[in-house]
């Protein structure tokens, strides 16, 4: 394709940091990475962007020696390069910060620093080292004791550990995978502050990220993968915007306001009267709580982490007991097993998605079934007929656009997002009269919290019930109708959402009561 | 019954346990569980035994026998690390065909009488009373060794750069793979060293504290509760070697309680009738199998600090590893 420059050619100060040319990565059925580009130049920070499952992580594994890409040809520092393993990666020059981190959690900052070298050959005399990593934590700002255990720190301070890992190792291109997400906001003003700060110390950096705020404040370039193509490759940040930038990544405009219809609701389909009840603490988690929500509406239920929402959803799906009266179209389901309320019409969507809302070692089309694993043609009398739900997922996978080589596939290996349509596809067949859904976007990218969240109105049109529980004021603004806001297992007030605002809810959220 | 004599018989067949129980820690701190201890332990005690009477050399037939457990446990390293078989099921097996290949391969054995390994004192430490005659006078070598292997194994675990590497690859198999250590290549080593040991601790029946070949009696189960130790000692060597003595002392206790007719001025129920002594005799492997129920609970094992990733299969890039 491209003139090839000569063998070996020999490094030198105008080389890019990394060239990645044609690079295809093959798994099993999925096609991860195809034919994608990516230069880095000398002490600049790149923005690698991308929804889930893009193939970010899995072309930065390749650059870091974990995977070898099926065809494709690397350059570092102008040298062509064949990675076998990681340590090939390493010695020249590569440290990858990985999105779950890779930290042994009973040893010591010290010793995971010191995994894997040559250096101190036998005997590990710490005390000496702490003191040169003290050292190495000075020139980069970095700062967390070096004799903690890794399963004391916080996850910001991991994050600080993994980055001196890379640094220890005389790492000069670091590559660093989604590393705010797990950070707080000031955290990811200190990371910014560190990158920087390396940038000025002659490294270069990738960073992979799907926010464009934080990649116009520290990236010069930037590019874009989706379904594993690259859509932009390394345009500059400046006059980039958030709606170009969604549509490079999810390939349509993304609609930041999804559109609700005006409908009126119909009956009371839930009608929650004065419930009580206890956290697993054994603190009392809900208290005399009453809540109506009808057919074709959303009930948003907002307020910060704790103040009983998980409990809430537990007792209306019958996983938890409570005091009072819980009526599911005039029928009271209180205290009863969960198939009481899958009888009467309940869908749950948990907060917990591979915990609650699935079985991570089971197939997909064994979680699709869950629910209606009984019914014809599915269930027959004495066993399930699986060619029949390998049809039905495969019927589902291609409804609702689930990623995933194919029905067989393991949940434990699907994105959250992609996962999350699984859950919501399952619950969905079973025609639910109510969905009592909580944090059904958490730690999703643009593209799937539109697709969720699409799903979930079209289920309000339907005339389904839904209690939507959510962290995200944004999103309870957008999706609702009305707007409960719990505090401390009471409701502080209920607010039609066409007259609320984020200023009357927070304070509400903080304990006043909402004046009629 | 002589608290001299018990304290010294315990430290003989203590050395047993400690042998098998540290190459258990071995195992099971890359990650690696191991069952077959049972089967290993009989492997080299027959094949300890048997070498030793063709060459008259027990000292090769001590090495021998660790070849033996450590080539078997090979079996194991296949088939869990490679084939990312079922630990639990690999290791039942590999004591099933441990068992087998020595009662087939021993066939004949019983009644002779190969050299053994030398007994001997440790000059001027033997002479200190009490404390020499229990713990430095006329042991075989290998207790000798026993006392240094343990913490020597400590240090190398706790203090060493391959040490650190091997609780890594328990710990957080991912994270040694990112960092260019080989965790099936660690597993493997382990899992050898585990046999090799499992096969030292058989030899040092057959060669050394009850010598002979008895068939399965030879070693009557103590590599089940070499296994159940290894929880004891929360995967420390150093505790490993304490419960192996401390068992040993217990079978030695339970052995002297039936001998004397009168006990406390009163008649010895054990002496009249031998059929409660069985039921003391159980106890250790009563206690053994408590320990098996309760190390395997999920929410125990952490918190007594099992390795992490114990029994559980790596696969590159596979998530939540
Ligand atoms: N080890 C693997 N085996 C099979 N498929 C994989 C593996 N790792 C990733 N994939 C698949 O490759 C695609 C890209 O994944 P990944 O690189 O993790 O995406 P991103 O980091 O952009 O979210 C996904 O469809 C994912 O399911
Ligand atoms: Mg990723």
């Amino acid at each position: 394709m491209t003139s090839h420059p000569p063998p070996n050619a020999v490094a030198n100060a105008v080389a890019n940091a990394v060239e990645m040319k044609d690079i295809v990565i093959r798994f099993p059925g999925v096609l991860a990475n195809d034919h994608v580009n990516l230069t880095l130049k000398h002490g600049e920070i790149h923005a690698l962007l991308g929804e889930n499952g893009a193939g970010k992580s899995t072309l930065m594994s390749a650059l870091a020696g974990l995977y070898k890409p099926t065809s494709g040809t690397m350059r570092i520092h102008g040298e062509l390069v064949d990675f076998n393993s990681p340590k090939d990666a390493i010695a020249k020059g590569i440290g990858m910060v990985y999105q779950h981190f890779m930290l042994v959690p009973t040893q010591t900052v010290t010793e995971n620093i010191l995994l894997g070298l040559n250096e101190p050959k036998f005997f590990m005399d710490l005390p000496k080292y702490d003191q040169k990593i003290r050292d190495l934590q000075e020139q980069f700002g970095l700062n967390v004791d070096p004799t903690a255990k890794i399963w004391q720190l916080s996850v910001g301070e991991q994050q600080r550990v993994e980055i001196l890992k890379t640094l220890y190792r005389g790492a000069s291109v670091l590559i660093m995978d989604e590393p705010t997400a797990v950070l707080a906001p000031q955290e990811i003003d200190d990371l910014m502050e560190t990158m920087r700060s390396m940038t000025k110390q002659d490294k270069s950096i990738i960073f992979i990220s799907h926010k464009l705020n934080e990649v116009t404040a520290v990236a010069n370039r930037l590019t874009v993968l989706r379904k594993g193509v690259a859509t932009a490759e390394g345009i500059d940040v400046t006059g980039m915007t958030s709606e170009k930038l969604a549509e490079l990544m999810v390939g349509r405009k993304v609609v930041f306001r999804v559109e609700k219809k005006e409908q009126a609701p119909g009956d009371v389909v839930l009608d929650v009267k004065e419930v009580s009840a206890i956290n697993n603490k054994g603190v009392r988690a809900l208290n005399k709580l009453s809540l109506k929500v009808r057919q074709g509406e959303i009930l948003g239920i907002a307020g910060v982490a704790g103040n009983g929402q998980s409990e809430l959803a537990e007792i209306i799906t019958g996983l938890r007991d409570c005091d009072g009266e819980i009526l599911i179209n005039g029928e009271d389901v209180s205290n009863q097993e969960p198939s009481v309320a899958i009888a009467q019409g309940v869908a749950h969507i948990p907060e917990d998605r591979t915990g609650v809302g699935s079985a991570p070692n089971m197939t997909i089309a064994e979680n699709t079934i869950m629910k209606n694993y009984r019914d014809e043609p599915i269930g027959t009398k004495w066993s399930i007929n699986f060619t029949e739900a390998r049809d039905h997922a495969r019927e589902l996978k291609n409804a609702y656009d689930i990623l995933a080589p194919n029905v067989r596939t393991m949940a434990r290996k699907l994105s959250g997002g992609n996962l999350q349509k699984v859950i919501l596809a399952r619950e969905i067949t079973t025609n639910p009269k109510l969905m009592v859904a909580m944090q059904p976007t958490r730690g999703l990218d643009v593209g799937a919290i539109e697709s969720i969240q699409r799903l979930l109105l079209e289920q309000r049109e339907e005339g389904t019930a839904i209690l939507l529980i959510s962290e995200e004021l944004e999103e309870l603004l957008t999706l609702s109708d009305r707007i409960a806001v719990l505090h401390e297992g009471e409701v502080m007030g209920i607010l039609d959402a066409k007259d609320a605002n984020m200023k009357e809810i927070g304070l509400m959220m903080t304990g006043e009561k909402h004046k009629a | 019954m002589n608290i001299e004599i018990i304290l010294h018989a315990g430290l003989a067949t203590g050395t047993i346990l400690l042998f098998a129980a540290i190459g258990e820690v071995f195992a099971e701190r890359s990650g690696i569980l191991n069952l077959g201890v049972e089967g290993m332990m009989l492997l080299g005690a027959m094949a300890g035994f048997s070498t030793s009477l063709a060459t008259n050399n027990a000292w090769l037939g001590l090495l021998v026998a660790m070849l033996a457990g450590g080539i078997l446990s090979l079996a194991h390293a296949l088939v869990t690390i490679n084939f990312q078989a079922d630990q639990v099921v690999s290791g039942l097996s590999l004591t099933f065909l441990g068992t087998g290949l020595a009662l087939v391969l021993g066939e004949g054995l019983t009644g002779q009488h190969p050299p053994t390994i030398p007994i001997v004192d440790i000059p001027l430490l033997s002479s200190i009373p009490f404390i020499g005659s229990v713990f430095f006078s006329e042991h075989s070598i290998l207790v000798y060794v026993g006392y240094i292997f343990a913490p020597l194994t400590a240090f190398y675990i706790n203090k060493t750069r391959p040490g650190m590497h091997l609780r890594a690859v328990g710990e957080k198999p991912s994270a040694a793979d990112t960092l260019g250590i080989s965790v099936y290549g660690v597993r493997y080593f382990y899992t050898f060293v585990g046999g090799l040991l499992a096969g030292l601790a058989g030899a040092t029946i057959s060669l050394s504290v009850s010598p002979g070949w008895y068939s399965t009696q030879t070693t009557s189960g103590q590599g089940w509760i070499a296994v159940g130790l290894v929880i004891f000692a929360q995967w420390n060597p150093m505790r490993a070697a304490f419960g192996g003595y401390l068992f040993g002392m217990l079978r030695r206790f339970i052995l002297d309680l039936q001998g004397p007719a009168l006990i406390f001025g009163m008649t010895n129920p054990l002496y009249v009738n031998s059929n409660y002594g069985f039921f003391l005799q159980m106890m250790p492997f009563i206690l053994t199998i408590i320990a098996l129920v309760w190390g395997s609970r999920a929410a125990s094992r952490k918190r007594i600090g099992a390795p992490a990733a114990l029994g559980v299969p790596y696969i590159r890039g596979e998530r939540g590893l």
